[in-house]
C-alpha cells in the first residue's frame, strides 16, 4: 500500500513536471504568444463582422444574436487549436529541441505524461479563450447579451475539454510517425471535428451524413451548450442534455487517445523514430 | 550517495542479477529507398547479436567508428528503442518486459547536450526532476549542489542554455543525469566535440562518479584514450558486431598490437578513423 501511494505520489509529481515545464516556456516566449493573440483576435473579427456585412448588403436578421452566435464559434475553434496545438507539441517541439528521448526514458507513465499537458493545456486555452471572449464581444462590438450565463458555458467548455484531449492525444501520435508533416495533420482534425459540428451554422443544415457525424463529435455538444447559456441564459441543469453526451465521449476517448498514442510510441521505437533526426 | 540512490538499489530484485546483461541483441532498420522500386525497402543491421555483462561498479568502455551501433545499444538500453531479437537487462529487470522499473536506474548522456535552449540550466534540471518523482523541495539545494560539482558557474545558472558553450551544456547534461541518482549511467560519446579543457574537465567529473557512487557506467566513445584511462574492460564494436570486450592490456596482447588503435585493425581489419565505405555512411544515418 505504501509502495503504491508512493508512486502515486512520483507520478503526480511527475505531471506536475510537464505543467512546471510549460509554464517556463510560456514565459519565455510570452510575446510570441502576444503576437499569436493579436492574430486570433483579427481572425475572429473577420468572421463576426460577417452578420454585420449581411446586414448591410440588406440580409435581415437580429445581428446583435447573430454576432455573438459566430463568436462563440470562432472561441471554441481557437480553443481547439490551443489543445491540440499543446498536445501535438508533445512530440514536436520536444523532438525539436531533442529533449523527446529525454522525457520518454523517464520513469513517467505515459498518461500522467499526457495528463500533465493536458492540464496546462486546458489551463492556458480557458485563460485565452475567456480573454478572445471579452476582447472581441465588450471591446470591439460591445455586444449586448443581458441573459448570459457565463459560469454554466464555462463549466461545458471545460466538460467537452475532457473529450478534446482525448482527441487531441490521438492527434499528437502523428508528428511520432511523421516529423515532418504530422504536425500540419492536427489542423486538418481541427477542421474537420469544427465543420460537422456547427461551429458557425446549426447542424440542421448540414448533409444528413455529416449530421451522423456531429452526433458523435464533442464539439457539436459544446457549441450548442455554451450558445444555450450564452444567449437564452439556460442554467445547469437545462444542459444536463448536452453535458452528459461530453462526459459519455470523454469516457470513451481519452482511455482510446492513450491507447492510439501508445501504439504510436511503440511503432517509434521499433523503427528508431524517437530520434532528434527522425 | 543520495537517498534516491539509496533507495534504488535497495529496491534491486536481485542482488546477485549483473548490472547489465546483454544476450544476442539484434536491430536493423528500414528505409525507404526509391532506387530500388517505389515502394521497396533498404535493411540496414545496426546491432548484430551482441552479448556481454556488465557487474555492479564496473565500467566499460565501447570502441568503435560512426555509425558501427554504439548509439543503438544506449538506446536499447535506455528503453527508447525495441530490439528484434535478443535480450537486455538491467539488473534483472528486461528493458522491454520491465521498460519503467528500467528507467528508474537508467539515465544517459549523449553526444548533444539536448535542453529546451530558452530555458535556464536550472529549470532544465528542474522540470526534468519532476519526471523521476523528485519534488521541488528535494532539488532547491541539490540542483545548486550538483550543478557546483560538475563545475557549471553559479552566476550562470539562470542564463538560457542557449547563451552556453557546448562545454557548459554538456556539463549541464552530466549534472542532469546524476540528479536522478543513476546505478546504470550510459554515456554515449560525452566529450565528442568538446574543446580539450572541456573535455578534460567532463572525463575528470566521469571519474570522480566512478569513485563516490556506486554506478555502473557504460561508456560508448571513439576516443581510445578516453577508453583506456576510464574504463576497466573495453569493447571492440564493428559494423554492429561486438568484436571483444576486454582489459585494453589483454586486447592489446590478443591481437599482438603495442595500442589499441593497432587492436582495433587487428580486430576490424580497418584503420579507427576511417570512414571509408560508402555502406558506413549510411549505416550512421540509422545506428
Amino acid at each position: 500500500m505504501k509502495a503504491v501511494l508512493g508512486n502515486m505520489r512520483a507520478e503526480l509529481v511527475g505531471a506536475g513536471g510537464v505543467v512546471e515545464r510549460n509554464a517556463y516556456l510560456t514565459k519565455r516566449y510570452i510575446w510570441w504568444d502576444v503576437a499569436w493573440f493579436v492574430w486570433t483576435v483579427a481572425n475572429t473579427l473577420t468572421i463576426v463582422f460577417i452578420a454585420k456585412g449581411i446586414e448591410a448588403t440588406g440580409g435581415s436578421l437580429d445581428v446583435n444574436e447573430t454576432m455573438t452566435t459566430l463568436l462563440i464559434g470562432a472561441v471554441v475553434w481557437a480553443y481547439l487549436g490551443i489543445l491540440f496545438e499543446f498536445l501535438m507539441e508533445t512530440v514536436a517541439w520536444e523532438r525539436w529541441e531533442g529533449t523527446i528521448e529525454y522525457t520518454f526514458m523517464a520513469p513517467l507513465s505515459r498518461a500522467m505524461h499526457l495528463a500533465g499537458q493536458g492540464v496546462f493545456a486546458i489551463a492556458y486555452g480557458l485563460v485565452r479563450a475567456i480573454f478572445l471572449f471579452c476582447v472581441c464581444a465588450f471591446v470591439f462590438f460591445s455586444l449586448s447579451i443581458p441573459d448570459a450565463k457565463y459560469f454554466p458555458a464555462f463549466v461545458v467548455l471545460v466538460v467537452a475539454s475532457i473529450s478534446f484531449i482525448g482527441i487531441g492525444m490521438m492527434m499528437s501520435v502523428l508528428p511520432l510517425i511523421s516529423p515532418e508533416k504530422g504536425t500540419q495533420l492536427g489542423f486538418v482534425a481541427q477542421g474537420t471535428l469544427l465543420v460537422v459540428s456547427g461551429v458557425y451554422y446549426p447542424v440542421s443544415v448540414l448533409p444528413e451524413w455529416m449530421q451522423w457525424i456531429a452526433k458523435v463529435s464533442p464539439a457539436t455538444y459544446a457549441l450548442d451548450g455554451i450558445r444555450k447559456a450564452i444567449l437564452e441564459g439556460q442554467g445547469l441543469s437545462a444542459l444536463w442534455s448536452d453535458l452528459w453526451p461530453l462526459l459519455l465521449i470523454g469516457f470513451v476517448s481519452i482511455p482510446l487517445g492513450l491507447w492510439v498514442f501508445q501504439r504510436g510510441e511503440q511503432y517509434a521505437k521499433r523503427h528508431g523514430k524517437l530520434k532528434r533526426s527522425g | 550517495m543520495t537517498n534516491i540512490q539509496q533507495a534504488a538499489i535497495e529496491a534491486l530484485p536481485r542482488r546477485t542479477a549483473p548490472a547489465v546483461d546483454v544476450r544476442d541483441l539484434s536491430k536493423e532498420f528500414r528505409r525507404r529507398d526509391r532506387k530500388l522500386g517505389r515502394f521497396a525497402h533498404r535493411k540496414r543491421v545496426a546491432l548484430d547479436g551482441v552479448s556481454f555483462t556488465m557487474q555492479r561498479g564496473e565500467t566499460v568502455a565501447i570502441l568503435g567508428q560512426n555509425g558501427s551501433g554504439k548509439s543503438t545499444l544506449v538506446r536499447l538500453l535506455s528503453t527508447l528503442l525495441l530490439p528484434d531479437g535478443g535480450s537486455a537487462e538491467i539488473f534483472g529487470h528486461d528493458v522491454v518486459r520491465d521498460a519503467r522499473a528500467v528507467r528508474r536506474l537508467v539515465n544517459r548522456v549523449s553526444v548533444e547536450a539536448s535542453f529546451f535552449k530558452k530555458m535556464s540550466s536550472s529549470e532544465n534540471l528542474g522540470y526534468a526532476s519532476r519526471y523521476y518523482g523528485m519534488t521541488s523541495r528535494q532539488t532547491r539545494d541539490l540542483i545548486p549542489q550538483i550543478l557546483g560539482r560538475v563545475g557549471f558557474p553559479p552566476d550562470r545558472r539562470d542564463e538560457p542554455m542557449e547563451s552556453l558553450s557546448r562545454g557548459m551544456q554538456q556539463k549541464v547534461a552530466l549534472a542532469r543525469a546524476l540528479l536522478t541518482s543513476p546505478v546504470v549511467l550510459l554515456l554515449d560519446e560525452p566529450t565528442t566535440g568538446l574543446d580539450p579543457r572541456s573535455k578534460l574537465e567532463v572525463q575528470e567529473f566521469i571519474r570522480e562518479i566512478r569513485s563516490s557512487h556506486d554506478s555502473t557506467i557504460l561508456l560508448c566513445t571513439h576516443d581510445l584514450a578516453e577508453a583506456e584511462t576510464l574504463a576497466e574492460r573495453v569493447g571492440i564494436l564493428d559494423r554492429g558486431q561486438l568484436l571483444a570486450v576486454e582489459p585494453a592490456d589483454a586486447l592489446r596482447r590478443r591481437f599482438g598490437a603495442t595500442t589499441l588503435e593497432e587492436a582495433f585493425f587487428a580486430a576490424t581489419g580497418r584503420a579507427f578513423e576511417a570512414d571509408d565505405e560508402e555502406d558506413d555512411e549510411d549505416r550512421e544515418v540509422f545506428a
